[in-house]
């Protein structure tokens, strides 16, 4: 039944020094429906793609805000998620209540790295399975950052995560060198067309499925209504799809859970998550 | 937590550490502090164009005994923030070791942001107020000036914990004897140099020195600006007893 | 190993037959593939030394440190699990500001040393948590007592050094710094030292790119733990990528 038998709890170590149930989480966050982050000088942007659970239930929201200069985009499992954001909230009023000013992002960000941390080394905890995007601006500027279950977290200039997220990340690559002198405008449309190159052919973006959001100098985080979502998208349409930039991660994954006759997901088979560097 | 007592009632080692148990009894009250013991007087600062000045004697008085001439109360907290304090100098020291570590814990992050005056303020407003709803307050007036990104930054908390921000703060008995003083000159003046500035307030210490009993002639003053914090001291006051003839009877 | 996968492995709080905590062992091994961590201690200061792999280009430059200052006169270097490493400098500048309330000097570093390894021991104790996965390094400088290093395991035991390296590259490190002079080496000489060495570790072909990190505790600096100067790193760096052209030329006449 196990893969190993240094899989079975995160205190142990395999002989090669990895952490294999710290690997696993890391997988839940592939699970989780795509979400893309990227900022120029002045806003920092997240996009996100939602899932519906079934025809009858409304999509499931993906970007949840912090604080008025701090939001998340998730990915992976949201009822852990939901725990992280009530932590950083905390954290965030009580910086303001105390100090009166707001917590700068990366104090933020390295304060939840130490919680998450702590789940990776007791018997009686697991990590949290969810990667979380974390958009902010602060007096240095706008942030995009990255964590993981294994509770690194990285000071990204753009990034995405979730399923079938590399050929986001392969558009953001490419593009990386347009991004810090462009406008918001073009930032968002940057960001939505990263986000297209995830979808398997037979799925659009559309309003219902598609989360913006941004926040910059002067600008409180903002989650744009489904209007501009539509105008966003507008500005985007009809352009030749690139339908990813190489071959996908895994298999299309249905954008509902209950898509009907699926073949049996295939095995995960998890990658090397534990960056030491 | 000390200990596990595995036969009752034999001696415990560790039962001087122990909370001893409540009684509502009308002799096992907790009594706070009622009054400071060693005290310093007042504190005079204010905004002038482009910063802050912020000066205080250095006297720590036992009751009405000039007893400890060398406490200095005015310090820097980091490039941007001055802090001066009167009341307890015991309370002012263990506040000072709060706030010294907290900048420390910045360096130490070194990751671009350092406090700022507000967020000082803001924080010592927490604190005394905080310890004043315990009934056990900090016996202080500190007064938190600095740059607000570039702009002049000037406040005070007391020891209940009320706080507010003026171009003038005068704390202690230079509330009553300084600030009449300052405002008169505000009101000609609105924006002074930072010379003018230094001389209304040098001017405010040698009256606050003829007239507090709690005073001493020699005092500090700390100067912020852009170009950072300077505090000098101890400086004499200069001072004048031709008139003292015609308070004679 | 030879007892590698016989069920003795699988707990912090078990011995196998042959007397040995092998979870301990493994979290060696996590330290030993992570990025290059050297420290130098010179007559006047220690100079710290990381290579830092960079897996994306999508990350901002200089993200993630991996030399924190713990106090303003000590600095930490660490290597393994960052996320890991990161709770043990939590707990380095808890006890060196508690040592400051108690006492009202800076914590020697003998004694946060003590403390810090004792830490990082207990975690070796028990089955319901495991070794912490990192290897650090402590070094300071003090008028009186000069300069001195530490560097602790995953399994709490501490040694002090006048050079070290942990990580990857561990083993040429060594060979490089026990050909210095470390004792009559000033920092500004030792940071030279220390660029180069990280250089000419780096493995191009399996880690294409990393940044390096200098940072020195010293006379010079007063006793502070910082980055060096940015005209300092320049000219460590620029000397260190001289001396592997160097080194490559002369391989190339070799052949």
């Amino acid at each position: 039944m196990f893969r190993n038998q240094y899989d079975s709890d995160v205190t142990v170590w395999s002989p090669q020094g990895r952490l294999h149930q710290v690997e696993y989480a890391m997988e839940a966050v592939k699970l989780g429906s795509a979400t893309v982050g990227l900022k120029n000088k002045t806003h920092a942007v997240l996009v996100a793609l939602k899932r519906a659970s079934s025809e009858l239930a409304a999509h499931q929201q993906k970007v949840i805000p912090i604080d008025e200069h701090i939001g998340i985009a998730i990915s992976g499992l949201t009822a852990d998620a939901r725990i992280l954001s009530r932590y950083m909230r905390t954290e965030c009023l009580n910086h303001k209540y105390s100090h009166d000013s707001y917590l700068p992002v990366s104090r933020l960000i390295s304060q939840l790295g130490n919680k998450m941390q702590v789940c990776t080394q007791r018997y009686d905890r697991r990590p949290f399975g969810v990667g979380l995007l974390v958009a902010g601006y602060d007096d240095q500027g706008p942030h995009i950052y990255q964590t993981c279950p294994s509770a690194n977290y990285f000071d990204c200039k753009a990034m995405a995560i979730g399923a079938r997220s590399q050929s986001a990340r392969t558009y953001l690559e490419k593009h990386l060198d347009q991004l810090s002198s462009s406008s918001l405008e073009e930032l968002i449309k940057h960001g939505l067309r990263a986000l297209r190159d995830t979808l398997p052919n037979e799925v659009e973006l559309s309003v219902k499925n598609v989360s913006i959001a941004y926040v910059g100098k002067g600008v409180p985080f903002t989650i744009v209504n489904e209007t501009d979502t539509g105008k966003y998208l507008g500005m985007i349409e009809g352009e030749e799809r690139r339908g990813g930039g190489g071959p996908p991660d895994r298999p299309a994954e249905p954008l509902r859970d209950d898509a009907g006759d699926q073949d049996q997901p295939p095995e995960p088979r998890p990658s090397v998550a534990m960056e030491t560097e | 937590m000390f200990s596990n007592n595995i036969v009752e009632n034999s001696y415990d080692p560790f039962q001087m550490y122990k909370k001893k148990p409540e009684t509502a009894s009308p002799f096992n009250f907790v009594e706070r502090s009622k009054a400071p013991v060693t005290t310093g007087t007042s504190v005079v600062a204010v905004c002038f164009k482009n910063g802050v000045i912020i000066a205080g004697d250095t006297l720590g008085s036992y009751g009405s005994l000039a007893r400890f001439r060398n406490c200095p109360r005015i310090i820097k907290v980091n490039d941007n923030i001055i802090l001066g304090a009167g009341g307890d100098y015991g309370d002012f020291q263990y506040v000072k070791d709060l706030i010294e570590q907290k900048v420390i814990d910045e360096q130490c992050l070194d990751d671009g942001f350092s406090l700022k005056p507000k967020s000082l303020y803001c924080w010592l407003t927490r604190i005394m107020y905080n310890r004043r709803s315990k009934f056990d307050p900090f016996w202080n007036n500190f007064v938190v000036g600095g740059l607000q990104d570039g702009v002049p930054f000037l406040g005070t908390v007391d020891k209940l914990g009320t706080a507010y921000c003026d171009k003038i703060v005068c704390t202690g008995y230079g509330a009553y004897i300084a600030i009449p003083l300052l405002r008169d000159a505000f009101e000609k003046n609105p924006n002074p140099t930072e010379q003018e500035a230094r001389d209304l307030v040098v001017k405010c210490m040698e009256v606050l020195f003829y007239r507090d009993a709690r005073s001493f002639p020699k005092f500090q003053l700390a100067v912020i600006t852009k170009e950072g914090v300077s505090i000098e001291g101890p400086l004499d006051i200069k001072q004048n007893w031709e008139v003292a003839y015609v308070t004679q009877n | 190993m030879s007892s590698i996968g016989t069920g003795y492995d699988l707990s912090a709080s078990q011995f196998s037959p042959d007397g040995r905590v092998f979870q301990v062992e493994y979290a060696v091994k996590a330290v030993e593939n992570s990025g290059t961590v050297i420290a130098l201690r010179g007559k006047d200061g220690v100079v710290f030394a990381v290579e830092k792999l960079v897996t994306s280009k999508l990350y901002e430059p200089g993200a993630n440190r991996r030399i924190f200052t713990i106090d303003q006169h000590v600095g930490m270097g660490v290597c393994g699990l960052i996320a890991d490493a990161r709770q043990i400098v939590d707990i380095a500048r808890r006890e060196a500001a508690n040592y400051k309330s108690q006492f009202g000097v800076k914590i020697p570093i003998k004694f946060l040393n003590d403390r810090v390894s004792m830490y990082m021991h207990a975690y070796t104790l028990y089955s319901a948590v495991r070794p912490y996965g990192c290897s650090v390094v402590l070094g300071s400088y003090d008028p009186e007592d000069g300069s001195s290093l530490y560097m602790i395991d995953p399994s709490g035991v501490s040694y002090g050094y006048y050079g070290c390296a942990i990580g990857k590259a561990k083993q040429s490190a060594k060979t490089e710094i026990e050909k210095l002079k470390l004792t009559n080496m000033n920092t500004k000489e030792l940071v030279k030292e220390a660029a180069r060495i990280i250089y000419l570790v780096h493995d191009e072909l399996k880690d294409k790119n990393f940044e390096l990190e200098l940072s020195w505790v010293s006379k010079d600096t007063n006793g502070l733990h910082e980055r060096v100067p940015e005209h300092v790193f320049l000219e460590a760096e620029k000397s260190a990528k001289q001396a592997m052209e160097a080194d490559s030329d002369s391989d190339t006449e070799d052949m």
